[in-house]
C-alpha cells in the first residue's frame, strides 16, 4: 500500500470512529454510556503512555501516579481542601480544571524526566514501579493537602456537572451519564489527533530514533535530553487529563482510586492495542475498561461456558486472565490488536515486508 | 534516661538488622537473576507471597509441622522457579527489555490473583517458628523471632555463598552469569544454569516470604512493600552484586527503623509510618542519579 492510500484508509476509519463514538449512546442504556466513558478516559491515558512507551521506547511502569496527580489536582481545584486544613478554596467548575491537570502532571512529568534521563531500560521501569507503589502512602501522609485516607468527596458539588440533573448545552438536554460519556470521548477523541499530529512529524520521527537506537539518535543529531524529557512531559500531561476525568466520572478521589495495579492495567491496555501504533490503542481501552465485567459474565463474557464464569467471577479471577494475556500477548502477538490489523493489511495487499513505521 | 533511650535505640537495631535480612535475601534473589539473565523479576515478591502460602496450607489445612513444611516450600519454589524460567521468561529473554518487563509484570498480576482466586483476600496467621519469647540482654529486649530470623536469613546466605565458591555448580554458575558463550564453550549448559538461578531465586523469596508472614501477617500483598525495599536494597549494594545486596538489604531495614525510632523527636517528627515506601524510592532514584552502579558494583563502561 502506498503511504497516500494508507493515510486515506486511516482518515476513514478515524471518521467511522468518531461517528460511531457519537451516536452510540442512542443504542445503549443510559447506565451503559457511564461505562463507556470510562473506555474514553482509559484511552487518554494509553495515548500518553504509548506516546511514552511505544514511540520513545522508555518503560513507565508508573502512570498511574501521574494519573493520581491529575485526578487530585481537579478534585481539590473543585471542592478546596480547606476542610482538611489546605489553603486552596476550591470552586472552580469541573471542565475547567482539566487543562490544570494536564498541565501540573506534565510538569511533573518534566521534572521525573530529568532524573530519568539518566536510567535507561530496567532501571527506569524499577524507578517507575516504585513511584507507583510509593504513591498512596504519600497521599495519605499528606493528609492536609490531599483530604488522607478518606479522600475528597465530588458528588453533590456545584462545580460538578450534571452532579444531578440534566445538562443544557447548545439547546440539547443530556442525562448526566450521556454527558460524562460525551465529554470523556469528545477530549479522548481531539486528544487522539493531538497526539497523531505530535508523532506524524519532525518530534515523532526523534521520539522513535530515540527508541530504536539512541546511539544512531545521537549521531543524527537528536538531543535525547530534550526528546526524552518532551516525551515525558507529553505522556505525563495525557495521563493527567485522564486522571482528572477519572475524578470528575467517579465524582470522589481517595488514594485506592489510583492503586499500582492501575499502573498495570494501562502498561496492559498499550500491550494490547500494539506498542508504537494509535488505533488499536481503543481495543486496548475497551479491554481495560471490561474486562472486569467480562469475568463477571456480561457482554461479551455471556458466550463464556458457565463454568468458566463461575470461576473468573470469583476475587482475583479477571487478575488471572489479565497477567496471562499479558505473558501470552508478548509470545505471539507482540504488536498487539493494532499489529494485527497492519499485518492483515499487508497480507491483503500482498506487501510482506512494508516500511516499519 | 540515657541508658533507656540507648537499649530502646538498639533494639530498634535489632528488628531493623531482622526486617533487613528479609530484605537481603529478597534482594538476594533480584541479584542472582539479574546477574545470569540480566532481567529484573518484578514478581519475585509475589512468587514469594505464593511458597509462604503453599508452607501456611500444609501447616494449616494438611497439619505439618512447621520445619518439615518450611522445607517441602523450598523444594517446591525451587522446582517452580526452574520451571518458570524454562516456560515463560526463556521464550522472551533474547527479546528486548520491554518484552521480558511486561512478562515479569504479567507474571506478578497472574500470581498475584491466582493466590487471592485459591485462598481469598483476608489476612491469615502464619506462626513464628521461634515463638514469641524475649530475651533480655544487658537490658536491651530482643524478640526470639528477630533472632531467628537474623539466625536463618544469614545461614541462608553463608549456604549460598558456599555454594557458589566451593562447588562446581556454582563455578558453572557464576561462568554462565559472567560469560554465557565461553561458559558454553567449554561445555557448561548455560541454559539450564539461567533456570538454576531463576530456581535459587525462588527458593531465597520462599524463604523471605516464611519470615516476614508472622510479623506483618499473610495476606496476599504482603511482599508488595518487601519488593520496593529489596529493590532499594539490590539498587544501593549494586544490582550485580551479592555481598552488595547483603549489605544494602540490612542497611536499607536498620536505616527505616531508625527513622521510625526518631520520629519521636522534634528533628525527625516529619517522618511518619506513610513516608517508609517513599524513602526507599528516595534511596532507589538518589543511589540511581549519583552512583548507578551502587556501593559494591563496578562502573559499566558502555562503548559508544
Amino acid at each position: 500500500m502506498k503511504p497516500r492510500t494508507q493515510r486515506m484508509i486511516g482518515f476513514f476509519a478515524f471518521a467511522v470512529l468518531v461517528v460511531f463514538v457519537a451516536v452510540l449512546p442512542s443504542f445503549v442504556s443510559d447506565f451503559k454510556a457511564r461505562e463507556y466513558s470510562y473506555v474514553g478516559i482509559y484511552l487518554v491515558a494509553l495515548l500518553g503512555l504509548n506516546i511514552l512507551t511505544g514511540y520513545t521506547g522508555q518503560i513507565s511502569l508508573g502512570h498511574g501516579a501521574f494519573m493520581a496527580i491529575g485526578g487530585y489536582t481537579t478534585a481539590i481545584l473543585m471542592a478546596g481542601n480547606e476542610q482538611f486544613g489546605g489553603s486552596v478554596s476550591g470552586g472552580v467548575k469541573d471542565l475547567w480544571t482539566l487543562p490544570v491537570a494536564g498541565l501540573v502532571a506534565g510538569l511533573v512529568g518534566l521534572a521525573f524526566g530529568l532524573p530519568a534521563l539518566r536510567l535507561s531500560g530496567l532501571y527506569l521501569a524499577l524507578a517507575t514501579f516504585a513511584v507507583a507503589v510509593a504513591m498512596p502512602s504519600t497521599v495519605k501522609r499528606f493528609e492536609h493537602f490531599t483530604g488522607g485516607g478518606t479522600g475528597i468527596q465530588l458528588f453533590g458539588t456545584d462545580q460538578l456537572t450534571g452532579s444531578t440533573s440534566n445538562v443544557h448545552v447548545l439547546g440539547r438536554s443530556f442525562t448526566p451519564n450521556d454527558w460524562m460519556y460525551y465529554l470523556a470521548w469528545s477530549i479522548a477523541l481531539v486528544l487522539f489527533a493531538v497526539a497523531w499530529l505530535i508523532l506524524r512529524g519532525r518530534t515523532g520521527r526523534a521520539f522513535r530514533a530515540v527508541r530504536d537506537s539512541e546511539t544512531a539518535a545521537v549521531s543524527s543529531g537528536v538531543s535525547l535530553a530534550r526528546y526524552k524529557t518532551l516525551a515525558f512531559g507529553i505522556s505525563a500531561a495525557y495521563a493527567g487529563v485522564a486522571g482528572g476525568l477519572f475524578a470528575i466520572a467517579s465524582a470522589f478521589v481517595n488514594p485506592d482510586t489510583f492503586p499500582v495495579a492501575l499502573s498495570i492495567y494501562l502498561l496492559v491496555g498499550i500491550v494490547v492495542g500494539g506498542l508504537g501504533g494509535l488505533a488499536g490503542l481503543v481495543f486496548g481501552a475497551i479491554f481495560i475498561a471490561f474486562l472486569p465485567l467480562w469475568a463477571q459474565g456480561q457482554d461479551l463474557g455471556s458466550l463464556l461456558p458457565n463454568r468458566i464464569v463461575e470461576e473468573t467471577q470469583k476475587p482475583g479471577g479477571p487478575a488471572i486472565v489479565y497477567g496471562v494475556v499479558l505473558i501470552l500477548l508478548m509470545f505471539v502477538l507482540p504488536n498487539g490488536v493494532g499489529g494485527l490489523f497492519r499485518k492483515i493489511g499487508q497480507l491483503v495487499s500482498g506487501r510482506r515486508y512494508s516500511r516499519s513505521e | 534516661m540515657v541508658l533507656a533511650a540507648f537499649s530502646d535505640f538498639m533494639q530498634q537495631v535489632v528488628s531493623g538488622l531482622a526486617s533487613g535480612g528479609v530484605y537481603a535475601l529478597l534482594a538476594l534473589a533480584l541479584v542472582i537473576i539479574h546477574r545470569s539473565t540480566g532481567v529484573i523479576n518484578f514478581a519475585q515478591g509475589e512468587l514469594a507471597t505464593l511458597s509462604t502460602y503453599i508452607a501456611w496450607t500444609l501447616t494449616v489445612n494438611h497439619g505439618w509441622s512447621y520445619w518439615p513444611a518450611f522445607v517441602a516450600t523450598l523444594l517446591v519454589s525451587f522446582v517452580g522457579g526452574v520451571g518458570l524460567h524454562r516456560i515463560v521468561i526463556r521464550p522472551v529473554e533474547r527479546g528486548n527489555v520491554l518484552r521480558i518487563v511486561i512478562v515479569t509484570i504479567g507474571l506478578l498480576v497472574a500470581v498475584n490473583g491466582f493466590v487471592v482466586w485459591k485462598w481469598g483476600g483476608e489476612p491469615q496467621q502464619l506462626q513464628s517458628p521461634f515463638g514469641t519469647s524475649t530475651y533480655d540482654i544487658g537490658g536491651v529486649v530482643i524478640a526470639a523471632n528477630d533472632i531467628g530470623t537474623i539466625a536463618v536469613a544469614l545461614g541462608i546466605v553463608v549456604l549460598l555463598w558456599g555454594l557458589f565458591q566451593f562447588t562446581k555448580v556454582g563455578l558453572a554458575l557464576r561462568a554462565a552469569a559472567v560469560n554465557p558463550e565461553e561458559a558454553r564453550l567449554v561445555g557448561v549448559r548455560v541454559t539450564w544454569m539461567l533456570a538454576l538461578g531463576w530456581g535459587l531465586a525462588a527458593l531465597l523469596g520462599a524463604v523471605a516470604g516464611m519470615l516476614t508472614a508472622p510479623t506483618v501477617g499473610l495476606d496476599p500483598n504482603m511482599m508488595a512493600a518487601v519488593l520496593i525495599y529489596a529493590f532499594a536494597a539490590a539498587v544501593l549494594g549494586g544490582i550485580d552484586s551479592p555481598l552488595g545486596a547483603v549489605v544494602g538489604g540490612l542497611t536499607v531495614g536498620v536505616l527505616l527503623n531508625l527513622l521510625s525510632y526518631l520520629s519521636q523527636y522534634d528533628a525527625v517528627s516529619w517522618f511518619t509510618e506513610e513516608l517508609r515506601l517513599p524513602a526507599a524510592l528516595l534511596i532507589i532514584l538518589v543511589v540511581l542519579l549519583i552512583r548507578p552502579q551502587g556501593i559494591f558494583g563496578r562502573a559499566e563502561v558502555k562503548r559508544v
